[in-house]
């Protein structure tokens, strides 16, 4: 086996590395690349900045399908982070900022929609599935172990010959 | 395990795609209900658009009340309001229903130039320069249409261009049963 052909294994696991690693990366900076717009608004209370940094966060751009508030370039995203920005300069609390604008824009805004009949699925669907997802490992799993029947006394005796017949071929080399 | 269950995951899939399916005909996902419909026209106390004379003028939520009154979203950036300018101007002469403009976010001056040029539907107009009228109406673009009754309740909110299918099919029906209403009640 040449130094060639290990290097270009090595060098294809490095790769495949990179691509998992990458692929993580993706998948984790999702959330991180949503904070894109910075407005000059200043806070003499720190308290108040983290309380508008996290409903920019939480509350849903209504001219945008899937952005929310910290993401969105949309003038109407402007105006409304302009207006969480006033409420809570004048002492609005989190809860009071979302039913201010949950009076306005409706549920569409809030990424969380509030628990109630119309929306009993949206919130019980991802339990039932869960539900069914265990119930359907578990059945298969007992259905697996039923299955595994013990050897009679002749299976154990030929299998143990079978083995010491490999044996003395010993175990596969890799091919490298 | 019998042999029927082997159908298992095909069934899963039937059932799957015609959820999926049905999907291609639910509500289109940029429609956002209102949450003012049968609530009060917010209050407000905004200038008129008016004329360099008529400027100092000002509107608030009383003046809407009394009688049933369309308020139009608008502004001279939105292309669409552009394309319903003509349908609101015909709205106006034929029914006669007041409408009330909100010249949304928008220059003054550009606004006084629209109405001259493309004519001009309005009883008169609020200047809602930075949007704050719209934040408390739930606006999210323009053009949008909010239908008011006499007691100064938003009955009937279009997002979008109003047009003659509109017109017909949502907003006249709409004004028809609100003044059969209000007659009934003199009436009475």
């Amino acid at each position: 086996m040449g130094l060639a052909m290990r290097k270009l294994r090595n060098m294809r696991m490095r790769i495949r590395t990179r691509a998992v690693v990458a692929l993580l990366l993706v998948c984790c900076a999702g959330p991180a690349t949503a904070q894109g717009v910075i407005d000059a608004f200043v806070f003499d209370d720190p308290a108040q900045e983290l309380h508008y940094r996290a409903l920019l966060e939480e509350i849903r751009c209504p001219k945008c399908i899937n952005t929310n508030l910290a993401g969105s370039d949309a003038p109407i995203a402007a105006d409304l982070r302009a207006t969480i920005y006033r409420l809570i300069k004048e002492g609005a609390s989190e809860a009071e900022v979302r039913t201010y604008l949950q009076a306005r824009y409706g549920d569409f805004v809030l990424y969380d929609p509030p628990l109630r009949a119309d929306t009993l699925m949206l919130w019980l669907a991802p339990l039932l599935l869960l539900v069914v997802g265990l119930g359907v490992i578990t059945s298969v799993v007992l259905r697996r172990r039923r299955t595994v029947v013990a050897l009679s006394d002749a299976e154990t005796s030929r299998l143990a010959e079978l083995l010491r017949a490999t044996a003395g071929a010993g175990p596969d080399k890799d091919p490298s | 395990m019998s042999r029927a269950s082997l159908f298992v995951p095909l069934g899963v899939f039937v059932v799957l795609a015609g959820l999926l399916y049905a999907g291609f005909f639910l509500n289109d996902p940029h429609d956002l209900p209102s949450a003012l419909i049968g609530k009060p026209f917010p209050a407000f106390d905004l200038p008129a658009l008016g004329t360099a004379e008529t400027a100092a003028a000002r509107h608030d939520a009383a003046d809407l009340q009394g009688r049933v009154v369309l308020v139009n979203v608008w502004a001279t950036w939105c292309p669409t309001c552009r394309a319903e300018h003509d349908e609101l101007i015909r709205i106006h002469r034929e029914s006669g229903v007041p409408i009330v403009g909100i010249n949304y976010k928008d220059d003054a001056a550009k606004a006084r130039v629209w109405l001259a040029r493309y004519g001009d539907p309005y009883e008169y107009n609020i200047v809602d320069r930075d949007g704050t009228l719209g934040v408390d109406l739930g606006v999210y673009g323009a053009p949008e249409t909010f239908l008011v009754d006499a007691s100064g309740i938003i009955v009937y909110k279009r997002v979008g261009e109003v047009n003659r299918h509109i017109w017909d099919a949502e907003i006249k029906p709409r004004i028809d049963a609100l003044t059969a209403k209000t007659d009934g009640a003199g009436d009475a």
